[in-house]
């Protein structure tokens, strides 16, 4: 109801009642007008607004990716989330038990990844001026190592990817078209903290990573490629598409390399490193693969070999994904 | 079997591949009528494989490319309507028309909606009874079928207030408007498989004959359209003109004879303006006078002033075969698939589009 949101009674209920207990933390239920935060050395800061459709769907929902999104955006320039904060504009209308499940499994993940939620806000808006539920997470994290960041992208790094692609996009493509695709195609939404971490403590010095979110590793690559000016070469035979993700794009006409995901990353390592770093990415995900590398030519473009030994361009996805007409 | 896996099989395809350079003696000028195999061809880096001595000419079969500005003005104008919920398939939204696109107009609040089945309408017209739903219908004979459907189903139950704008077209038509264009070389097709589930091969027969080209009717995987260039390859050296099927596991000489059955119950061909190619005869389908109550441009006013196509645009070659996207002047600086032009940079079909998006310069 809109009062939720009016300030008084029933938004104290609300966010006591309900938001609290679910976050429940020593700093969050001090209840300062600001989170008093313990944090030292170098931090990153990052910010996501989430505004999914379906907010419930195979392998998560809003409140897993609203977490997960922030926490992995921290973990790919190297910084181990410690605080979150979770901002909700909620449509008049939307029942308190699913409000609770999204809330719920934002703070599994959270809890999971020793994260806190510190502060944040409730605004209720009337119906149809929002779509069910918009969720806002920001992030604080500390530097593991040394930041990481595009200006590591050199020639002669190697392309790893930390498993197959396309699963989210899929998900929600399926779901908006109501297909009907049984339990086998699931969200690879997750939290990349662990595995992060991980390669740093197995000596891997990342100089570049990206989880593949909207626009999928089609975006990530055209990004690095346009940045550092350097030619990507990718091959398409190491690059890992479930039968599930490969049968819905066949049906849409999509390309799985434009499908987003949510635990799905891109990693350029220097090449003494390629070996450690795939040890470590396996431990997560038997998917993960060399797909490529970083060539000397200065042509900004994303080069696809595929199994035939021919080459072409992936080019960054353009537009709204449409389904093709026949 | 995935039944895709097995179509891409590397060795297959290779092997395919020596041969067809192996045995091109002489240079070969194949169309592919669909912009499906444009895509195909470019997405698989399929030029790459088949020697110097064959050429891929990209024909007019993409719904998107053929679609003559003043159909869009005509959908636009209807959109604009508040009483009207226009709906369509996806790409068609990007389309430009006079002075917007249907995307655009969505943007400032027309409720235009993107179906995959045409089937949903039924659902939108029983849920917006005080509104017109109107088919925005679009498509060669591979979708015809499903329009068709649909209007049999708002005829059985009654439904009052879905609509129709018929705008779809035949392949043999325009692929003989175009081989009556003297100044076309094209030595070979690849037909669409898809078209030919529907009407089976038989369509491309007299073409075959009259013209003395050989036709492969192909499915749209690499092996599929490694195989149908091989044969092609071998008719020409051998000088025959027939019709190869290659997609036999599902394409029959008649085709769908119920989608066939269901097509002439509701439509009735009419002469079309193709994008670039001009008022081809009976190259189009329109709604037979039984049913002419269903018709959206007979029920609504759908007047409209269409500028000219801009004349920096040659789509019109290019779906001619005389000229590559890159022969374009504004290929890739003025028209690019997120501003496109001219309809061939529309849709993903299209053959600037397909260029743009995989070859946009020689790798």
């Amino acid at each position: 109801m809109l009062s939720h949101g009016g300030g008084g009674e029933e938004m104290n209920s609300l966010i006591n009642d309900l938001i609290f207990k679910i976050f429940d933390n020593e700093i969050l239920s001090q209840s300062n007008d600001s989170a008093l935060l313990n944090l030292s050395g170098k931090l990153a800061f990052s910010t996501d607004s989430f505004v999914v459709t379906p907010i419930f769907f195979n392998g998560g929902d809003m409140g897993k990716i609203a977490a997960c999104g922030t926490i992995n955006d921290l973990a790919m320039v190297g910084a181990k989330a410690k605080y979150l904060s979770c901002a909700l504009i909620i449509e008049e209308g939307f029942e308190i038990d699913k409000l609770e499940r999204v809330l719920t499994s934002l703070a599994g993940i959270c809890k999971s990844c020793g994260v806190k939620v510190v502060c944040g806000d409730t605004k209720v808006v009337p119906k149809g001026k929002c779509d069910k539920i918009f969720i806002n997470t920001s992030g604080i994290g500390e530097i593991i190592d040394e930041p990481v960041s595009l200006d590591g992208l050199r020639p002669g790094a190697k392309i790893l990817l930390s498993g197959d692609i396309g699963r989210h996009g899929a998900v929600v493509l399926a779901n908006r078209e109501e297909l009907s695709l049984g339990g086998y195609l699931k969200s690879d939404c997750k939290s990349l903290k662990e595995v992060v971490e991980e390669l740093f403590k197995a000596g891997v010095k990342p100089l570049c990573m990206r989880d593949a979110t909207r626009g999928g590793l089609s975006a990530v690559l055209n990004e690095w490629a346009k940045f550092s000016k350097f030619d990507i070469l990718i091959k398409d035979e190491f690059i890992k598409v479930s039968d599930e993700v490969a049968g819905v794009c066949e049906l849409f006409g999509f390309e799985p390399y434009e499908l987003a995901n949510e635990g799905t990353f891109v990693l350029a390592v220097d090449a003494k490193d390629e070996e450690k770093a795939l040890e470590v990415l396996r431990k997560f995900d038997t998917n993960a693969s060399l797909i490529g590398e970083i060539l000397k030519d200065q042509n900004s473009r994303v080069i696809l070999q595929n199994i035939y030994g021919s080459k072409i361009l992936l080019e960054a996805p353009k537009g709204e994904l449409l389904p093709r007409i026949c | 079997m995935t039944l895709i896996n097995e179509f891409r099989d590397k060795d297959l395809i290779l092997a395919l591949s020596e041969l067809i350079k192996r045995e091109s003696v002489k240079h070969l000028n194949i169309m592919e009528i669909c912009g499906g195999h444009t895509h195909s061809i470019m997405k698989f880096g399929l030029s790459g494989l088949v020697g110097d001595k064959i050429n891929f000419i990209h024909g007019p079969g993409c719904p998107v490319c053929i679609m003559p500005k003043s159909r869009i003005d005509e959908a636009i104008k209807l959109a604009s309507r508040d009483d009207v919920i226009l709906c369509t398939l996806a790409d068609m939204l990007r389309v430009p028309g006079s002075n917007t696109s249907l995307q655009k107009l969505r943007g400032e609040g027309a409720d235009i909606r993107a179906l995959y089945s045409p089937l949903d309408c039924i659902k939108i017209a029983l849920e917006n009874l005080n509104k017109n739903i109107i088919f925005f219908a679009i498509g060669f004979e591979t979708t015809t079928p499903m329009t068709a459907s649909l209007m049999q189903k708002t005829v059985e139950l009654d439904i009052k207030n879905l609509f129709f704008h018929i705008n779809h077209v035949t392949v043999p038509a325009p692929v003989r408007a175009i081989m009556d264009d003297e100044s076309v070389k094209i030595d070979a097709f690849l037909g669409p498989s898809h078209v030919s589930v529907i009407t089976g091969y038989e369509i491309y027969e007299d073409i075959a004959k009259d013209y003395k080209r050989p036709i492969a009717v192909s499915g749209f995987e690499p092996l599929d359209i490694m195989d149908s260039v091989l044969n092609l390859v071998r008719q020409q050296n051998a000088g025959t003109h027939e019709v190869y099927n290659e997609y036999a596991r599902v394409v029959s000489r008649s085709g769908n004879l119920k989608a066939k059955e269901l097509i002439s119950r509701y439509f009735e061909p009419c002469d079309f303006n193709w994008r670039g190619l001009g008022v081809i005869k009976d190259s189009g389908m329109k709604i037979r006078q039984e049913f002419s109550y269903l018709d959206a441009r007979i029920k609504f006013d759908c007047e409209v002033n269409s500028k000219a196509e801009s004349k920096a645009c040659i789509c019109g070659e290019i779906l001619r075969g005389r000229a590559k996207p890159y022969d374009c002047k504004i290929f890739g600086k003025a028209c690019t698939p997120k501003n496109p032009i001219g309809s061939c940079m529309v849709s993903s079909e299209g053959a600037c589009a397909a260029y743009f998006k995989y070859a946009k310069e020689a790798i």
